[in-house]
């Protein structure tokens, strides 16, 4: 599923990003030898101790992880990753979505999820704002009518709810 | 034998009266509701539910909690088909077929194809069931946990190798898996493994968030790159679709039996319907002659892991019955029930329940019916959820992810850790890492760790103690032999492998 | 747009009905919930504590025994610590509850996850769990002085639930009270275990009576000794010829180990003695229904409740028990 090349605005090369991913997965590995040791990765009178397997698999994710370090310093290839505006669609999706991810604790799921299918209803469906508004409010509280009645599976409530009596 | 089949006959009965048959519908609409929420899995639902049911008949009660079973199966195929998102663990080899196929605008087909996989698989383990309940307990009574990590490594051994690209990214992810895998409370020593004082580590990276964030939200992200807008929405949606797709259903007859039988296996094993849906895609990819077609769309790929899964989560309710040890934590739960209504599960369950025993298999030939008319009558609505403008449909999947990554563990950490697996995932597709062996890991990793180091424990640290008994030695040797059938394949001829998208 | 408008007019008299709700009168002299009850299992779906929670919850229901429902949540991360780590977090918070196993101890003492249940709420003890000694009916063992022998002569291997926890703690004070060297061998659940005896990929089990009992009365399992000071009370016939009451205790054969299991309720830190004092009543109402009584004589259960300082002190006690079992054992988090 690689991109293609061609179409308006930059394309950003995977050269770095492959880099540093590389990187992120060696330290990862690296993270994962040094708790081992500290459980003890050796193998004991009956079996392997409980860092054992943490360990060779930190080794071996640093060493793959190395590996293709230096083929991407070797080849220097052209890869393409993304274009500038693919990327900047990607960005309109995912940072409301880190938004919301990031306003739950406050507002509780059923609030963060009106805010963001509203913004999404009126910034990329261009919906008036009385109609995304009111879709939004009605999806969440079937949510929170299926999940706090039907199933009585408390999700995250924020200060809303807590009003209400939940 | 023919007693058995008189006590059938009047379980059929039970299961037929009108107030039973209700129960069944209800069951089964509650069950598809819960499959297609992720992360409020069969074992949640049936958990919640049960309480409910305490009120009823303990036939009334296991037939609607069975339903819920069979829906929740059904229901996890839809969303792992339209959006990518498995809401089971079983449904992930579904997305690798099914998901490409409703992005060409086969959504309709697919859903099909895993629905009729589905009610086979189920039906054949029924069946099994019916036929050869004792002979089955106790094959499943020779399963230590060296037979257990021969049946994983089985598994594993099917898995690997299987996609192309590029061996050192494959060998990484896969890693990631394990590493994933291992992290929280180590359960032979009960030592805490990399969570470095963290409490929301020691809760450990549950499989089901990961691949919410890894295989659904990354998805999004992945397809908005092409424009605000889902591909496969516009496609014809039409009954005839649902009955072309039986006649191609019927022409893979081969594929379905063996998937079965794979299924079937796994189940009565403890191993569950996860390994068995992986399991039954792997081999089903690399038998077939356009196995290079798999993961961009092929039929075959859906029906494979469908049929095994629901053969080895419908063969997983017999261990359950005959023995009290559940194959599958919505076994598990049911179990709790068994003992609510004054039930002992166990070997005399057959004994001196007979019309409970023979009652719930009786509903699970009916409900394994209605279920499937009720879920095909529906696919083309189920296909229409496609065309929803894409700025709701699109927010209601990223909510409907937040609340399946809550719900498995009750954790807002969980929220954030399915956005950053979500971004994580967005970013190896990019870089061509292969998501499927990663997740095998997660799912199977911890398990067979465990099973690797109780068999040790047992012979005191000699390795021989995998290849000592007849059963874990041919356990093993069927692995070695599909380990290295790649091998034997390249030396006969060299087909050009495809990289593969997970 | 009509329907739209339909759902927006539903959506109100929901919410004024939940307003009602909230805001009708209640008795002045009681505390009662006023929200739903958050009833936390340190555990995961289908264990023994989940289950117990679960029938309370279905035994409120069916029977109007509370106002307000009990939503039972699973927090079985780290052993539990997660649950109780939430829990003793959520100060003076009246709508949660948390079901107690051995792991309130051993958790703590085995992770040294900053958690003691001093800081929690003591509700009531519901019961204790019993443990007795099971072997395969077929291994020839018949008494607890075979077992000794047999565990004298060569390693057993010892099947249980999870590690460091009450199965391995058992184990271990065999041990010590033998002078035999055994094998544990820690797996995912009680039925799991017991399953594993049936099979004879273990020797012997410490399995709770509800874990083994079908087993045991297809003649698959044999119970040698239960961990108490006394024999089990349910006398009747469980099997042709048994009932719990006949199983010996070890202490009588020679095998002086004791150990039960809490199942106990524990409430945040800072709660009122009022809303304590409803729980109290409401777990006793519970206690009075048929399902309950049926779960506990299914279950073979020591039917010893307290509540208030007796069971604070039982707590206390326990807690120095387990302290002292698992030092020795060499279970103690260190570090």
């Amino acid at each position: 599923m690689s991109s293609q090349t061609g179409g308006e605005g930059r394309a950003i090369k995977s050269f770095w990003i492959e880099i540093s991913f590389a990187l992120f997965l060696a330290a990862l590995g690296g993270v994962a030898i040094i708790d081992s040791l500290r459980l003890g990765a050796g193998w004991a009178a009956d079996g392997p101790k409980a860092g054992f397997f943490p360990f060779w698999i930190g080794l071996c994710l640093s060493a793959a992880a190395l590996t293709v370090l230096v083929q991407t310093l070797v080849k220097r290839s052209d890869a393409v990753f993304a274009q500038t505006h693919e990327l900047k669609l990607v960005g309109a999706i995912a940072l409301p979505t880190a938004l919301f991810v990031a306003v739950i604790p406050f507002v509780g799921i059923y609030g963060a999820g009106a805010l963001m299918i509203a913004g999404f209803l009126r910034k990329l469906g261009r919906y008036s704002w009385l109609f995304s508004a009111g879709a939004a409010v009605v999806l969440m509280a079937g949510f929170f009518i299926v999940f706090e009645f039907w199933f009585l599976v408390p999700m995250p409530k924020g200060p809303l709810e807590t009003a209400l009596g939940f | 034998m023919t007693a058995d089949l008189a006590s059938l006959l009047l379980g059929f009965q039970v299961a037929f009266q009108p107030s039973n048959l209700l129960f069944m519908l209800i069951g089964l609409v509650l069950g598809i509701i819960i499959g297609v929420l992720p992360g409020l899995g069969g074992a949640n639902g049936i958990a919640i539910l049960l309480p409910l049911t305490f009120a009823m008949s303990p036939v009334s009660a296991i037939i609607m909690l069975s339903c819920i079973y069979w829906g929740a199966l059904f229901g996890g195929a839809i969303t792992s088909i339209l959006f990518n998102i498995p809401g089971e663990p079983w449904s992930v080899a579904t997305t690798f077929d099914g998901y490409p196929m409703a992005r060409e605008g086969k959504a309709a087909e697919a859903l099909t194809a895993a629905f009729i996989g589905s009610f086979v698989g189920a039906l054949f383990a029924i069946i099994m069931i019916t036929l050869l309940a004792p002979l089955v307990a106790k094959l499943a009574l020779q399963f230590g946990p060296p037979e257990f990590f021969a049946v994983m490594f089985l598994a594993f051994a099917a898995f690997v190798g299987l996609g192309g690209g590029s061996p050192v990214k494959t060998l990484a992810a896969m890693m990631i898996g394990f590493l994933l895998a291992a992290v929280g409370l180590d359960t032979v020593t009960g030592q805490l493994r990399m969570t470095f004082g963290s409490v929301e580590l020691m809760r450990g990276f549950d499989f089901l968030v990961v691949v919410i964030g890894l295989f659904g939200l990354s998805e999004i992200f992945l397809s908005v790159e092409e424009g605000l807008s889902f591909k496969g929405g516009r496609a014809a949606i039409r009954l005839k679709v649902v009955f072309e797709t039986f006649k191609t259903f019927l022409s893979h007859w081969a594929l379905a039996i063996r998937s079965c039988i794979i299924g079937c296996f796994m189940g009565i094993t403890p191993a569950g319907a996860t390994p068995a849906s992986f399991m039954s895609y792997a081999i089903a990819k690399r038998s077939s002659p356009d196995g290079d077609t798999f993961g961009k769309g092929n039929i075959k790929g859906v029906i494979a892991p469908e049929t095994a899964a629901h053969a080895a989560g419908t063969s997983a309710l017999l261990p359950m019955l005959a023995l009290g040890i559940p194959g599958s934590p919505t076994a598990a739960v049911l179990l709790g029930g068994l003992m609510m209504w004054g039930l002992q599960p166990g070997p005399m369950l057959f004994v001196e329940q007979k019309d409970f025993v023979w009652g719930l298999i009786a509903s699970m030939y009916i409900g394994n019916v209605v279920g499937l008319i009720l879920v095909i009558a529906c696919v083309p609505w189920f296909a229409a959820i496609l065309r929803i403008p894409f700025a709701l449909i699109a927010s209601l999947i990223i909510v409907v992810c937040a609340i399946g990554a809550f719900s498995v563990k009750n954790a807002y950490g969980d929220i954030v850790t399915m956005f950053v697996f979500g971004v994580v995932g967005y970013v190896m597709k990019k870089l061509q890492y292969p998501l499927a062996p990663m997740v095998l890991a997660v799912v199977l990793g911890d398990r067979t760790e465990q099973a690797f180091r109780q068999s040790l424990l047992i012979s005191q640290g000699d390795l021989s103690i995998f290849w000592s008994r007849p059963l874990v030695a041919s356990i093993m040797a069927v692995g070695f032999f599909v380990l290295l059938w790649p091998l034997f394949q390249k030396m006969m001829k060299r087909p050009e492998l495809k990289p593969q998208q997970g | 747009m009509t329907r739209f408008l339909k759902n927006l007019g539903f959506l109100a008299a929901l919410l004024l009905a939940a307003l009602q709700v909230t805001l009708s009168p209640q008795s002045a002299s009681a505390w009662e919930p006023n929200r739903p009850i958050q009833f936390i299992v340190p555990a995961g779906t289908g264990g023994g504590a989940d289950q117990m929670a679960r029938v309370i919850q279905g035994i409120v229901s069916k029977h109007g025994l509370a106002k307000q429902p009990i939503v039972v949540v699973n927090k079985g991360g780290g052993a539990g610590a997660e649950g109780f780590l939430e829990i003793q977090g959520a100060r003076a918070n009246p709508h949660m509850i948390v079901i107690s196993l051995s792991n309130l101890f051993t958790t703590p003492l085995a992770t040294g996850v900053p958690f003691n249940w001093k800081n929690l709420t003591p509700v009531k003890m519901l019961a204790l769990d019993e443990f007795v000694l099971w072997v395969h009916a077929e291994s020839g063992i018949n008494t607890v002085a075979d077992f000794i022998e047999k565990s004298k002569a060569g390693r057993l291997k010892m099947g249980g639930t999870g590690s460091r926890q009450e199965d391995q703690i058992v184990t271990v004070a065999i041990e010590k009270a033998t002078g035999a060297q055994m094998t544990y061998i820690p797996f995912r659940g009680g039925g799991e275990v017991a399953t594993q005896l049936v099979g004879r990929h273990v020797d012997a089990t410490v399995n709770n009576p509800i874990e083994a009992v079908g087993h045991w009365r297809s003649g698959a399992l044999k119970p040698l000794c239960v961990f108490d000071k006394e024999r089990l009370k349910p006398v009747e016939k469980i099997t042709a010829t048994q009932s719990w009451a006949d199983i010996p205790t070890c202490k009588e054969q020679g095998l002086d180990v004791e150990y039960l299991m809490l199942r106990g309720i524990l409430m945040p830190p800072g709660v009122s003695p009022q809303q304590v004092q409803f729980y109290v009543d409401l777990l006793k109402r519970v206690a009075e229904t048929p399902e309950w009584r049926d779960l506990v004589v299914q279950g073979a259960f020591n039917t010893t409740t307290m509540a208030g300082k007796d069971y604070a002190d039982w707590l206390e006690r326990e807690e120095e028990r387990h302290r002292a079992l698992m030092k020795d054992a060499g279970f103690l988090h260190t570090q």
